[in-house]
């Protein structure tokens, strides 16, 4: 079926997408995720040049970019690191984006400055996938969170969701925040410390969008509402001050005791993952974690966009 | 203006009067339209008079160089209540208020470190949209770093200060 709306777009923010394009992506991720099962993947994309320009170190998005191109038949070119691109010789970021333009179909880029991705959008011809912009933007984490809370419950509309972490650096939270203002969700609590508040753009999005939402600091106070608890790491790399970090880590921590005492059966934890201890390893057999699953999830959205954005006949 | 202070400058013959510039922001006005004194034009600036409207206000005369409806507009980011006399054979010959744009580029900086904008050598200019006109706010276009009227005044004192 040919999709007119998608060829040729460019991903840099959660925002740049419509609901219907959200459940279109969705519907062909599942398609995807049952071929995969299945071990039976067309090659949608052999012939094609997908670049991961990843100017910031990053393991998991990189490899299930890398992971979903493949499986579609596409080859892979790109670099993991600054040091590895001719930015450590002095290039800008312009003209490495210029190269890889002349050289791939499209553009996965990662970078540690916000509004990086969009720049490189307005650059290349090609189109540009934003893969994580220092603290702002990380839409197909977002994509895939959605789909993953999708599958878990049916619907995305409708229930409480708590967000618990670094909600002022941390991209994922920001995105997943963001893309929860396309749908209606019954309440939403962003859980953090109050230096880690969500940002004032964040904020005035779910104003205009209408959002029921409210800060608090404790999990405890509200755990016993929620859905979805999406947990997020506090990142050292991204505090500009290490004082300020000293002062917030370790300031939380889920544990399997504490959701059994608190949460209703059917809560379920994301968490876009690496963490490092605010998730106690005994959830992760609990009926809590859907982490995995989640992080399991990225491969067929991730093939679903790549898909579309190339223009093969999903 | 009234015959007070028009007493306090003389009339210019052809040029630009900027009035009903809030008090004490006259020099921000001429920051905004890049005039430093060294372009060899006529300036003449006039702060604190009594204003009907405003109570107190600034009125900034240049003369020589009539402004372009980009740099007029540029203006309402500081100065939301001016108004624009242009000047021709000593007499104002059309009047304009000023209206702010829909995107801001290149007149002020994010103030976010780790903004694209900020990083050196990338052939790009800081943009802006209006978010709200009063009390002003900006966002970048960039980044999302929404910025608002303190912020720009202090970049355009702080570049008042490098120039000096």
């Amino acid at each position: 079926m040919p999709r007119g709306n998608w060829e040729g777009r460019d991903a840099i923010s959660i925002l740049d997408f419509t609901r219907d394009d959200l459940e279109e992506l969705f519907d062909v991720a599942a398609r995807m995720k049952e071929m995969l099962q299945r071990g039976r993947v067309p090659r949608l994309l052999e012939g094609r040049i997908v670049a991961l320009a990843f100017f910031e170190p990053s393991t998991r998005t990189r490899l299930s970019f890398e992971t979903a191109a493949k499986r579609l038949g596409a080859e892979t070119i790109g670099f993991a690191g600054e040091e590895a691109t001719s930015l450590a010789k002095g290039e800008n970021l312009a003209d490495t984006i210029r190269m890889l333009d002349g050289y791939a179909d499209a553009i996965v880029i990662r970078h540690r400055y916000e509004g990086s991705a969009l720049y490189a959008a307005e650059v290349a011809e090609k189109p540009v996938i934003n893969a994580g912009d220092g603290k702002q933007h990380h839409p197909t984490q977002a994509m895939l969170d959605l789909y993953t809370v999708k599958e878990l419950f049916g619907t995305i509309d409708g229930l409480v969701y708590g967000v618990l972490g670094d909600l002022r650096f941390g991209r994922a939270a920001s995105s997943f925040i963001l893309a929860l203002t396309l749908y209606q969700p019954r309440k939403l609590y962003l859980i953090s410390p109050p230096l880690l508040r969500a940002r004032p753009e964040v904020r005035a999005r779910l104003d205009e969008a209408g959002i029921d939402y409210e800060e608090v600091s404790k999990l405890d106070d509200v755990l016993g509402e929620l859905d979805v608890l999406y947990v997020t790491r506090i990142q050292r790399e991204r505090f500009p001050d290490p004082r300020e970090y000293e002062k917030v880590r370790g300031s939380y921590r889920v544990t399997r005791e504490l959701l059994e005492r608190g949460a209703k059966p059917e809560l379920r934890v994301l968490h876009p993952l690496p963490r490092v201890d605010e998730i106690a390893a005994n959830v992760d057999s609990s009926r809590y974690a859907a982490y995995f699953l989640q992080a399991r999830n990225g491969v067929p959205v991730r093939m679903a966009l790549l898909s579309l954005i190339l223009g093969a006949e999903v | 203006m009234t015959p007070s202070e028009g007493l306090l400058v003389r009339r210019i013959r052809e040029g630009t009067v900027i009035d009903h510039i809030p008090a004490g922001r006259a020099l921000a006005v001429l920051r905004i339209l890049g005039i430093t004194g060294r372009e060899g034009l006529r300036v003449a600036v006039v702060m604190n008079v009594e204003s009907r409207r405003l109570g107190r206000k600034d009125i900034v005369k240049v003369e020589g160089r009539h402004l372009s409806s980009e740099e007029v507009n540029r203006i309402a980011l500081i100065a939301p209540s001016a108004t624009i006399n242009i000047v021709k054979g000593y007499q104002v010959i059309e009047k304009k208020r000023v209206k702010l744009p829909s995107v801001i580029e290149g007149i002020v900086a994010c103030t976010n470190p780790t903004c694209i904008t900020r990083k050196p050598r990338e052939p790009l200019r800081p943009r802006f949209r209006i978010l709200a006109e009063r009390p002003l706010q900006l966002q970048c276009t960039y980044c999302g770093t929404i910025i608002d009227e303190e912020d720009v005044l202090e970049q355009l004192e702080e570049a008042g200060e490098e120039r000096r």
